[in-house]
């Protein structure tokens, strides 16, 4: 899937992220940007997060823009989970 | 060498000297004398009315016979406000002396602007309690060949009197001084409260500069520096920046994280067995330590209970119990905000320390030897309760010792409270990266997740159990913390140090290694 419109979730504060997502041309494939205050710690999984997620909505000609202060897991996932549905207009309820 | 903590320290350090590890906290103490001579003060003479008044800051320096290797201290009162230790650095450099050493009682972010000295070797050496931002990074990385000295409010004392920090020139700012160099500052448009710590630069530096935006006529009262030892007095428009300097009071934090700490912590002191009349407290400036002072008060009215002293860096908050009748007095070896520097000025029960007397170890007994409780904080704290205030995740140098092991050392109960983990970093860890308290003068530790007791402390530990306070076991508490947050991974350090963290009897507690730039 490709998103639809330009879209964001999380925050700067302390111990959350932010993802900013945006569409891009057709056959662009994927431009990821990502840097975190722990990088050095946690680099490696929030990467992983970041593509395994991206991997099972099917995600293509995207700019992603990740910038993290220390979230744990579940704060990444549910950030990124909310980025993607808005940006593919999927958003329900409070979303 | 091994010291007590199984930390690896040199035994020798090419621009410090010979090392002696740390043996313990009192090892050095119990014998009831030190070996370490009290080097002499200088001896300088004056003529009567001879005027000591410059009319630049650059003239006083030029008459303080500034030279190569030379040794130049500065206090840190006016804390992130201060404008005085890059000036004299500025001066020094356009002279092209080179080779300083810099002794300031500490160093903050404002100092940023000295770092080109670093590298152009115009500094060479530093001692200080602590070290922050740019200055923090670029020493962890390596910019100086030798490495820096991290000492304790009270452990700098014992280094300039013992001779270890030979000072050629001190340069004290005031908010207001007279023309023989009476200062202090507990008042003027650039009130910083206490200047306590500058009092042992006085006392022994070769030159001593006083530099205010205040001449007042003589004599300028109190004498917190007094004209003895003073060379030279120079007026300056500005002593630093007064919104960075000190502002109004100091608001107690509205974080729901660090209120929980604090109530937690205050249960831990009122169950404890030292809440008691005539109890002497102390409590840092920051987030939870000053949020505990709050429920403090309240269970001190509450059971009617009235202390003997606050002792430390004084802030608002200490200034309204000690005229809420809730304590006696406060010792001020450092004020934190405007309001502080009113009541030092006006209250006689609010009195101004010197260093020396606040927690130098090297004599008859400092006021921290007489602390009940005391509360801190820590950027990291390990499974035997060593702290580290100095080194922080990402492996800069970025904190200070301050009075931390002075106080720690002290207290009947050394409280310390911080979150679990700050931003994902796990702040219990199985081995702290650098000691700056040892671990056998902190009794309890206090996160949101619960409250562990040092095993020395068996009474304690029982008093706090019986109080139905939820007690975990450190190691259970850390494993809890790491599941939550993932185990980080580790940061990468060289061989070389950079850092060596001084205990406050002058033993090698700890040493900082060169962090590998990450890529």
């Amino acid at each position: 899937m490709k998103p639809k419109i330009a879209a964001q979730s999380g925050t700067f504060e302390s111990s959350d992220v932010i993802f900013l997502i945006e569409p891009l041309p057709d056959n662009s494939g994927r431009k990821l940007e990502i840097s975190s205050t722990v990088m050095q710690q946690y680099g490696e999984s929030f990467n992983r997060i970041i593509v395994e997620m991206l991997d099972s909505w099917q995600m293509t000609d995207i700019h992603l823009i990740a910038k993290d202060k220390g979230a744990l897991e579940p704060t990444i996932k549910a950030r990124l989970e909310t980025a993607i549905k808005r940006s593919l207009e999927q958003q329900e309820g409070t979303l | 060498m091994l010291n007590s903590l199984g930390r690896e320290i040199p035994e020798y350090i090419e621009g410090i000297g010979k090392l002696e590890p740390f043996q313990g906290a009192l090892a050095k103490l119990r014998k009831g004398w030190m070996d370490e001579p009290t080097i002499p003060a200088p001896n300088r003479a004056y003529l009567p009315h001879q005027s000591k008044v410059c009319k630049s800051l650059e003239e006083a320096i030029i008459r303080s016979n500034p030279h190569n290797g030379m040794t130049v201290s500065f206090h840190h009162h006016l804390r992130n406000g201060d404008i005085l230790l890059v000036q004299t650095l500025n001066i020094l450099h356009n002279m092209g002396i080179r080779e300083i050493t810099l002794a300031s009682s500490s160093l903050n972010e404002c100092h940023d602007p000295i770092l080109p000295y670093l590298i152009d070797g115009t500094v060479t050496r530093i001692f200080s309690s602590g070290i922050r931002n740019q200055l923090g990074r670029a020493i962890a990385l390596g910019v100086l060949e030798t490495p820096v000295v991290i000492h304790s409010h009270g452990g700098r004392v014992r280094s300039i009197h013992t001779g270890k920090i030979k000072i050629d020139l001190a340069v004290i700012p005031a908010s207001a001084a007279d023309c023989e160099g009476n200062a202090t500052g507990s008042h003027g448009k650039s009130a910083f409260g206490s200047i306590g710590y500058a009092v042992i630069d006085a006392r022994y530096a070769k030159e001593v500069i006083v530099v205010t935006d205040n001449l007042v006529d003589y004599p300028c009262i109190p004498l917190s520096i007094s004209q003895n030892f003073i060379d030279h007095v120079v007026v300056v428009d500005s002593i630093g920046d007064a919104s960075k300097i000190a502002t109004g009071t100091t608001r107690i934090t509205k974080s729901p994280m660090d209120l929980r700490i604090a109530k937690l912590a205050a249960d831990v002191i009122e169950h404890s067995g030292f809440f008691l009349p005539g109890f002497a407290f102390q409590v840092g400036a920051g987030g939870a330590s000053l949020a505990v002072a709050k429920f403090i008060r309240e269970k001190m009215r509450d059971k009617g209970i009235k202390g003997s002293f606050m002792l430390g860096g004084i802030t608002s908050y200490c200034v309204d119990m000690l005229n809420d009748g809730l304590f006696e007095t406060l010792f001020d070896v450092q004020s934190f905000d405007a309001v502080v520097s009113n009541s030092l000025l006006n209250n006689r029960r609010h009195i101004e320390i010197p260093a020396a007397l606040y927690a130098n170890p090297f004599n008859c007994g400092c006021i921290t030897n007489k602390i009940d409780v005391v509360v801190l904080g820590a950027l990291e704290i390990d499974v035997d309760f060593n702290v580290n205030v100095i080194t922080g995740s990402e492996g800069y140098i970025r904190g200070a010792s301050g009075g931390h092991s002075d106080t720690a050392s002290g207290a009947k109960l050394t409280v310390v409270v911080c979150p679990s983990f700050r931003g994902r970093i796990p702040i219990i860890k199985k081995r702290v990266h650098t000691i700056v308290t040892p671990g056998e003068t902190v009794h309890v530790l206090v996160t949101e997740r619960g409250i562990c007791v040092n095993p020395l402390y068996k009474e304690l530990e029982e008093n706090l159990r019986r109080a139905g306070l939820n007690i975990k076991e450190i190691h259970d508490l850390e494993i809890e913390v790491d599941t939550i947050t993932g185990i980080p991974g580790p940061l990468e350090y060289t061989d070389k140090i950079v850092g060596i963290v001084e205990y406050r009897d002058g033993t090698i507690i700890d040493v900082i290694h060169q962090l590998k730039e990450r890529v």
